[in-house]
């Protein structure tokens, strides 16, 4: 199994502190949710567990200094799902899901029926099939989300981390993907998803960490984590908790005045 | 828009180029019926045709092919590694500086020294530009400021052509510097082709190399790097390749526009789409194109022979401009 940890991690940009200090390890057959609020450097905080933004302090991979590896072997070890992935050229569905497997061709070869077995499983599991001849800058914004996951699971990586896969997707959709992120966890597969839902962060996740300006503030069990005075810490909100057919569920009902600002 | 398989494309594209280069040996001003072709190629036949076949027209056909290739080739890659449809091997102020390297050859009487004198000093033109482009865009790994340094580079060295055709001395030396600008294979020699053709190999082999790096450049530079690729590793072997080929390639035909940028174009809805699917394409594509080009300049009749660099332009911009219409819902 996967081991991805993280020791005293820092992440200055532009002279400014967006990551700060922040310690956790984790391993394969987990679903770990990265909540906060926005600017709070959950973004850059994983860019950095993928070594793409220089960074202070440790990070090991397998017991292995990230710094250490090739840019190929971090990639065959760790998929990436970046948030708002934009697309330079109207590649078919098809082609844009066997992108996943580039970090295991060797230059100048071509894909071979392992790759393909491989992207037509990440189709299967991300639900475009159907859509694999369809040109990826044409089809809906909860499609290409969909799709850009199934160019992530192609890459068949033992972790995967994906920034805010859930945006612009439907109700039915959201929970498709948390279960793929789950059905993932299940195979153990390390999985680290940046989240903005925390209902459903709390329904799915095995384990949350939370971020408030650069600062790990919290680490633990969903019900351990997501509490009324962290929510009125971190977010300034008050919620409503609670539980629908053994279901967690969280509220945010208004802006906690007495934070202010 | 049907999709011609991979196959069928490389393979009709490679015969194209190997009936251009026939027909650039086959044909010029010195009518020589085919049998007598084919029996100087034998290593018979009379003297003056096999001299003109041999030293004039295998020549010119070998560099339009080998040029060709070079121009299709590196606006494939560079339009891919810049994910940007308007690149071609001009943006990164490579083919300018080489321009610029060949004005100041002639315009200092270095290329009467020597035949070879004006390529070599205008391949170092292109790697002026290159060092210029590296001090200009270090530290920036994103393709936009790749190529605004390179607008930059670029227009820096045809400030400098300007600048030696407003100071030449006479009408006569300025109107050299022009008939070079504007691109041709007249007159070339094996010395030619010996200079150009390592260039131009060393170049396609670098810039052909990255095609996965390009493919995985569709996703952003974050992502192509998310997967595995060393982002620092392709941008040398592109720049360098480019510098390389392109000022190579520039050095023996002038400067010789719009197949970088078209050849692509008209290559890219034959495929996937994908930026390594059109590489080979382009290659082979640009190959055919400025060698069939050539030809075409030695068939028309006119009063001076046209120059390469003006039927290329004519000959691209209808097509390239039919073929934006079509694909216009796709960009």
């Amino acid at each position: 199994m996967v081991a991805l940890s993280a020791d005293r991690l820092s992440v200055r940009r532009a002279g400014r502190v967006v990551v700060d200090d922040v310690s956790f390890a984790a391993e394969g057959g987990a679903l770990i949710g990265i909540v906060g609020p926005n600017g709070a450097g959950k973004s850059t905080l994983v860019q950095a567990l993928l070594g793409l933004v220089p960074a202070t302090g440790a990070i090991l991979l397998d017991g292995v200094p990230l710094a250490e590896r090739s840019r190929r072997e971090i990639a065959q070890t760790v998929a990436y799902l970046p948030q708002g992935q934009s697309l330079h050229w109207p590649l078919s569905v098809e082609r844009l899901v066997a992108l996943g497997r580039l970090p295991h061709l060797a230059p100048l070869s071509r894909i071979s029926q392992q790759d393909r077995d491989a992207i037509a499983r990440a189709m299967a599991a991300a639900d475009v099939t159907t859509l694999a001849a369809r040109v990826a800058t044409e089809i809906s914004g909860g499609e290409r989300a969909r799709v850009l996951l199934a160019r992530a699971l192609a890459v068949e990586a033992p972790a995967l981390i994906v920034d805010e896969p859930l945006a612009s997707l439907d109700p039915a959709h959201q929970i498709t993907v948390m279960e793929i992120l789950r059905a993932e966890a299940a195979r153990d597969v390390l999985v680290i998803a940046v989240l903005h839902d925390l209902g459903l962060a709390a329904r799915y996740c095995d384990r949350i960490l939370v971020l408030d300006a650069g600062r790990l503030v919290a680490d633990g069990a969903p019900s351990a984590v997501l509490t009324p005075a962290r929510l009125r810490e971190t977010y300034g909100v008050r919620a409503w908790f609670g539980s629908i057919e053994g279901v967690p569920v969280v509220v945010p009902l208004t802006r906690d005045s007495a934070q202010g600002d | 828009m049907e999709r011609v398989t991979r196959a069928r494309l490389v393979g009709g594209l490679a015969l194209l180029a190997v009936l251009a280069g026939a027909a650039s040996v086959a044909v010029g001003s010195a009518a020589i019926p085919l049998a007598h072709v084919v029996r100087a190629l034998s290593g018979q036949g009379d003297p003056i045709e096999r001299a003109i076949l041999f030293e004039l027209r295998l020549p010119r056909a070998i560099l339009g092919l080998a040029v060709g290739a070079m121009l299709g080739l590196s606006g494939a890659a560079l339009q891919g590694f810049l994910r940007n449809p308007l690149a071609e091997p001009s943006v990164l102020g490579a083919s300018n500086g080489a321009s610029l390297g060949a004005v100041i050859a002639l315009y200092f009487g270095l290329a009467e020294l020597h035949p070879a004198m004006l390529p070599i000093v205008a391949i170092a033109g292109a790697f002026a530009a290159l060092g210029l482009l590296f001090v200009l865009a270090a530290g920036s790994q994103s393709a936009l400021s790749l190529i605004l340094a390179g607008i930059a580079v670029g227009t820096l060295a045809v400030a400098g052509v300007s600048l030696a055709l407003n100071l030449s001395p006479n009408p006569f030396a300025a109107m050299e510097i022009m008939t070079w600008l504007l691109g041709s294979l007249e007159d070339r020699s094996f010395s030619h082709v010996a200079l150009a053709l390592p260039c131009i190999a060393l170049g396609m082999v670098l810039v052909g190399w990255d095609g996965h790096a390009l493919d995985a450049l569709t996703l952003g530079e974050d992502g192509a790097r998310a997967l595995g690729i060393d982002l620092r590793r392709t941008r040398m072997r592109m720049l360098v390749g480019v510098a390389i080929g392109v000022g190579g390639a520039v050095a023996v035909s002038g400067a010789i526009g719009f197949i970088g940028l078209i050849v692509p174009h008209l290559v890219r809805p034959m495929t996937d789409r994908s930026p390594s699917a059109i590489l080979l394409p382009s290659a082979l594509g640009g190959a055919a194109l400025l060698t069939f080009a050539d030809v075409l300049v030695r068939v028309i009749p006119t009063s001076n022979e046209l120059k390469l660099g003006v039927v290329t332009a004519f000959l691209g911009v209808p097509v390239f401009l039919v073929h934006l219409m079509r694909e216009r819902r796709l960009w």
